[in-house]
Order: C-alpha cells, then structure tokens, then sequence
C-alpha cells in the first residue's frame, strides 16, 4: 500500500440558501484507517457525509479521491469510484428481497435478452452475508421481516460488497441492542481489516473510542480539532463537542 | 429445497386472494347460472374475450400502480387511439393503422409521464386532468360519430380472428400479459420500478434513474391503453368516443384484487389477468342473473369493494 490518503478534503463550504451547514472543512484519511466524525445533533456530520458521497457539492473546497480531484454529480457516480454509504435513514427498498437490495441499481444479468440472474444474485447474498456472519432467515428474506440489527447488516454487507476504497457509516448502531451493536462492531472492523478508509458518524464515545484511530469534532459546523484516539479522553472530546472547557 | 420454500413464502395472503376469490366466483355462477348457460364453452370464451381490452389495461397499470405512480387517463387514451386508428385506417394501409393507435397512446403516455418525472406534478392530479382533456379531444376528433373499420384484415387481426383456431383477442391477452410478465420480473428495468416504488430516495442513491422510471412506466400505461383500443375497435368493427370509458373501476380493481399495492413497491402482472378475469366473470354472470342495469352496478361496486377490502388487509396486524 502506499502512503496516500484515500481520502483528503480541503476547505470545504457548505450553505443552504443563507444557512451555513459547514465551514472550512479538511481532513485526510489513509486506507485501514478509522475515524470518527463526533458532534451535536446539527452539527453538520451527515452534511458532510452527503457532500463526500456526491448527494450534495460543496459551495466551495477540493475533494481528493486517490490524490484525483472528484466532482461527483451524484450519488451513483461516487458509487462507480469506490465510495458506498451506509445512511442514518437505511437506503433499502422495505418490500424486495435481500438479495435485490444487495445487487439493487445493480442487479446482475444472463443470455442475451439481459434477463436478471436471480440464482446468482441470491447466492453471491448467501455467500455474502455467512462470511459476515450477518444471522438473516435467507437471502430471499423481505427487508421489511427482518429486524433493525439484521437490516443495519444487510445495509453494511452491501457497503462491504461493493466498497473498493472508502465506507461512510451516519450512526450505523443508533437504532441497536447491544448484542446488534457488538456485532455491527465486528463488521467495521473487518472493513477495516479489508484495508478500506472509514468515517464513521456516532453519538456513542464508547464505541467512537473502541473503533477509531482519530475523532474529528464538528460544532455548528465547524471543525473545532482532530485528535489521535490513543492521545486524547472522553472528557477532552466532550469539552471539544459542546465548547464548556 | 430453499428455492421451493422462498417460492411458498412469495405466494402470500394478497396474492392468494385472487386466486381464492376467482375460484370462489366461478364456483358460485357455476352452479347458481348452470340453467343460464354459465358453463358453456360459448359463455366462457366470450368472457375471456371480453375482458381482453381490460386485461391489457392492467397489465400497464401493474407498472405505473408498482412505480408508485397511478394513470387515471388509460380509458381516455383508449378512445383516442382507437379513433385515430380507425380514421388512418380510411385512407392508409394497415400497418400505418396500427401505428397511429399505438403511437398516440405512447404519446399521450409520454406527455403524462414528462409532467410527472420532470415537472415533478402528482401523477394522480396529471391524470385525472389529461383523463378529462383526452375524453373531451375524443368526442371533438370525430364530433361524437362513430367510426367504422372496414380493414378486414384489422378486424381479423385485432377482433375476430383465428390463428389454429385460438380466437385472436386470446392471443392478445397471452402475449400481453406474457411479455409484461418477462418484463416485471425477470428485466433490470422491472427491478428499478419496484425499487421505485418502494423507496425512491433508495432508488435514486443506488444509482437507478427514477424520473426515467416514472416516465417509462407511464408510457407503457399508455402503450398498452393503445393496444386495447385496438382490440375494442376490432372486435367491434368501429371506433366510438365511449370506447374505455367504463373501464376504470374494473381494471383499477382487477389491478389491487391481483394483489398489485396501491403505493408501489409490489405487484404481480398473472394476479392482474386473474383481477380481470374475476370482474369479466362478475360482469357476465350480473347479466345472466337478468339483473337491472342499475342493480348490476350496485352489486357490482359492492363486490369490487369487498374484494379490494380483503385484498388490501395488512396480515401483519
Ligand atoms: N437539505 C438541507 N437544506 C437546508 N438545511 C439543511 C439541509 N440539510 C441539512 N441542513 C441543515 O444543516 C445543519 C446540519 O445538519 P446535519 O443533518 O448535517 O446534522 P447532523 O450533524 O447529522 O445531526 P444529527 O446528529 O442530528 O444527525 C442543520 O442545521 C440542518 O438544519
Ligand atoms: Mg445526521
């Protein structure tokens, strides 16, 4: 591997109309390297999320991707260079199968009239979710069966899939039991061990400090500091996250 | 193992439903009209033959209902493609007949469709408005005279034809729903309107072109809207403004009693032939029954109801 970061954002803006969403916004990120994105409710986190994966363009800043300067029109454009998103609201159609969201936009055809291979689909799923131990009735299961834990799976499974360089993860465990949690857990950590770069969006410091390598705090969208998670403790970000030394 | 067992699970309660009630209906006139004359090869035919126009309807709205859309306009655009059709059939050769009708209704189709998925109207209002526009540029096209179709090989084609003795409106049918089928199921593009209609924000992120999906499924509304003008204006040698007219209960309810959501995401194209099939059979044996035309609507509406009522009842809860 080289040294390059996969990731590397550069004074990024961000306004909506007169509303200042993020400011001034820059951070690198290597490959194998997790950081977490810490900040209030509002701060800018899943803005900054969005800006990173082509649903929004930044009012101003560089987004590097490799050391390529990238403009991504939209979602699916950052998709085709590496990049997938596991979102705070699941991105999941609720009445298809397991296998149809894991493939969806997608979808893997045979023979010359392009028609869907179903078979295949559903067992690139299987396979899929066993390596990941996400514990789902079967890959023909509908998404709208299947509990919170296992959609969040299903959801991080895909990313896993499909991801070749970097995963953005808004509060993958927000909704989660502990057990669900742990096992969520589990799976960044193989996507780390898979040499993939993560930003990883969470209210939990526990879980931020059992994860990353670095947190970033946003306030009111700013970057208030970056700190190397062996160097720092929960009280520093606390102070860092609500501005009361 | 697991391929029959997902197989089992996929036939739920609403899809069964058609099934149990087309069954519980045919059973009913079987034995209630067996004197009228239900049961005879005759009779049943005609229904299937009937229904054909309707059947094709529903295969199109099946698209738009799964892309979480709805065309209200699909018997207005009937009316229009049939009497373009049959007035280009007065001076051109068949294909160009053919053409004009199925190209009116993709167009019309179209025109739903760009309102919807690029100026961003509801397809609801769109529809109702071109429902009425439509209806009223069919009475003006030919100032309320019917049209009569002369083209012999038309009729035969779209009407009363045979091909190894299978009436031609069956034909109709099987490939309509055939292809239709192929096409809902086993195609990207039928993933990428039930992907739509199920979660559209999903859709879009996941890289499917929803706009594109919502203006393709309301042309195929309206192809198909076209196609089943030509069949009523071959079966009947004629085309009229009042061509589609009273369809739109019937296929809407064909349509849900298939076990097809209202709000997308879920649908099945056979369970809409069933739907059709079921309000053909409903139809027929409401005549048989020597009913008032009046009677036959309440009855009708009634039975339409308590078979959506059902069809749409959560199990979950
Ligand atoms: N599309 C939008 N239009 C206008 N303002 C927006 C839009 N999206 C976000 N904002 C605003 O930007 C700010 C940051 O929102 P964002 O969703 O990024 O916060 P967050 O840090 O993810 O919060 P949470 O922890 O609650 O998820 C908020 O003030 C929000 O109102
Ligand atoms: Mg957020």
């Amino acid at each position: 591997m080289s040294d390059q970061d996969v990731l590397s954002l550069t004074n990024i803006h961000k306004a909506f109309g007169g509303v200042v969403a993020i400011e001034d916004f820059s951070l690198n990120l290597k490959a194998g390297e997790v950081v977490a994105l810490v900040g209030d409710n509002g701060a800018g986190k899943s803005t900054l999320i969005k800006i990173i994966s082509g649903v929004y363009s930044p009012t101003s800043g560089d987004i590097l991707l490799d050391g390529q300067k990238t403009d991504f029109r939209d979602a699916s454009a950052a998709r085709a260079n590496g990049v997938e998103v596991v979102y705070q609201d699941l991105a999941l159609a609720d009445q298809q199968p397991v296998y149809m969201n894991m493939f969806l936009g997608r979808e893997l055809t045979k023979g010359p009239l392009n028609l869907l291979d179903k078979a295949r689909m559903r067992q690139e799923t299987q396979e899929l979710v066993d390596e990941l131990d996400v514990r789902i009735p079967s890959a023909s299961s509908t998404i709208s069966d299947l509990s919170g834990g296992q959609r969040q799976g299903i959801a991080i499974a895909r990313a896993t899939h499909w991801a070749s360089k970097l995963v953005l993860l808004d509060e993958p465990t927000a909704a989660l039991g502990v057990a669900e949690t742990a096992r969520v857990e589990a799976l960044i950590e193989q996507l780390k061990a898979k040499d993939l770069a993560i930003l990883i969006i969470s209210h939990s410091l526990d879980q931020v400090f059992r994860l990353s390598d670095r947190i970033c705090v946003l306030r009111r969208g700013k970057q208030i500091g970056v700190r190397e998670t062996k160097s720092t403790d929960k009280n520093e970000i606390v102070s860092m996250i609500t501005g009361v030394a | 193992m697991s391929r029959v067992s997902s197989r089992l699970q996929g036939l739920d309660f609403q899809q069964a439903v058609v099934y149990f009630g087309f069954l519980a209906i045919f059973l009913f006139f079987a034995v209630t009209l067996y004197d009228d004359g239900f049961l005879t090869q005759r009779n049943l035919t005609n229904i299937v033959l009937q229904t054909a126009p309707a059947t094709i309807m529903a295969v199109g709205l099946v698209f738009a209902l799964s892309a979480g859309e709805i065309d209200l306009s699909f018997g207005s655009i009937v009316a229009v493609s049939a009497l373009s059709c049959a007035v280009a059939l007065q001076s051109f050769p068949l294909p160009v007949g053919v053409l004009v009708g199925l190209g009116v209704g993709v167009a019309i189709g179209a025109f739903n469709g760009v309102l919807v998925a690029y100026f961003k109207l509801p397809s609801f209002l769109v529809t109702l408005a071109t429902m009425g526009l439509f209806a009223g540029i069919a009475r003006s096209m030919t100032n309320l005279r019917s049209v009569p179709v002369m083209n012999d090989t038309f009729t035969g084609l779209f009407g009363s034809g045979k091909l190894f003795s299978i009436p031609s409106l069956v034909i109709w049918t099987v490939i309509g729903v055939a292809v239709g089928h192929l096409i809902y199921r086993h195609t990207r593009f039928g993933a990428h309107v039930l992907a739509t209609g199920d979660n559209p924000r999903a859709a879009q992120v996941s890289g499917i072109k929803v706009a594109r999906v919502r203006l393709y499924v309301l042309m195929i509304c309206g192809g198909c809207a076209g196609l089943a003008g030509l069949l009523y204006a071959g079966r009947l040698q004629a085309a009229k403004y009042t061509l589609g007219e009273s369809d739109l209960m019937t296929v809407i309810a064909a349509v849900i009693v298939g076990g097809t959501a209202l709000n997308g995401g879920k649908g099945s194209v056979v369970g809409a032939l069933l739907g059709s099939l079921l309000m053909g059979m409903l139809n027929n044996g409401l005549i048989l029954m020597n009913l008032k035309v009046s009677d036959q609507m309440i009855v009708r509406g009634l039975i339409i109801l308590i078979a959506v009522a059902v069809s749409l009842r959560d199990t979950s809860r």
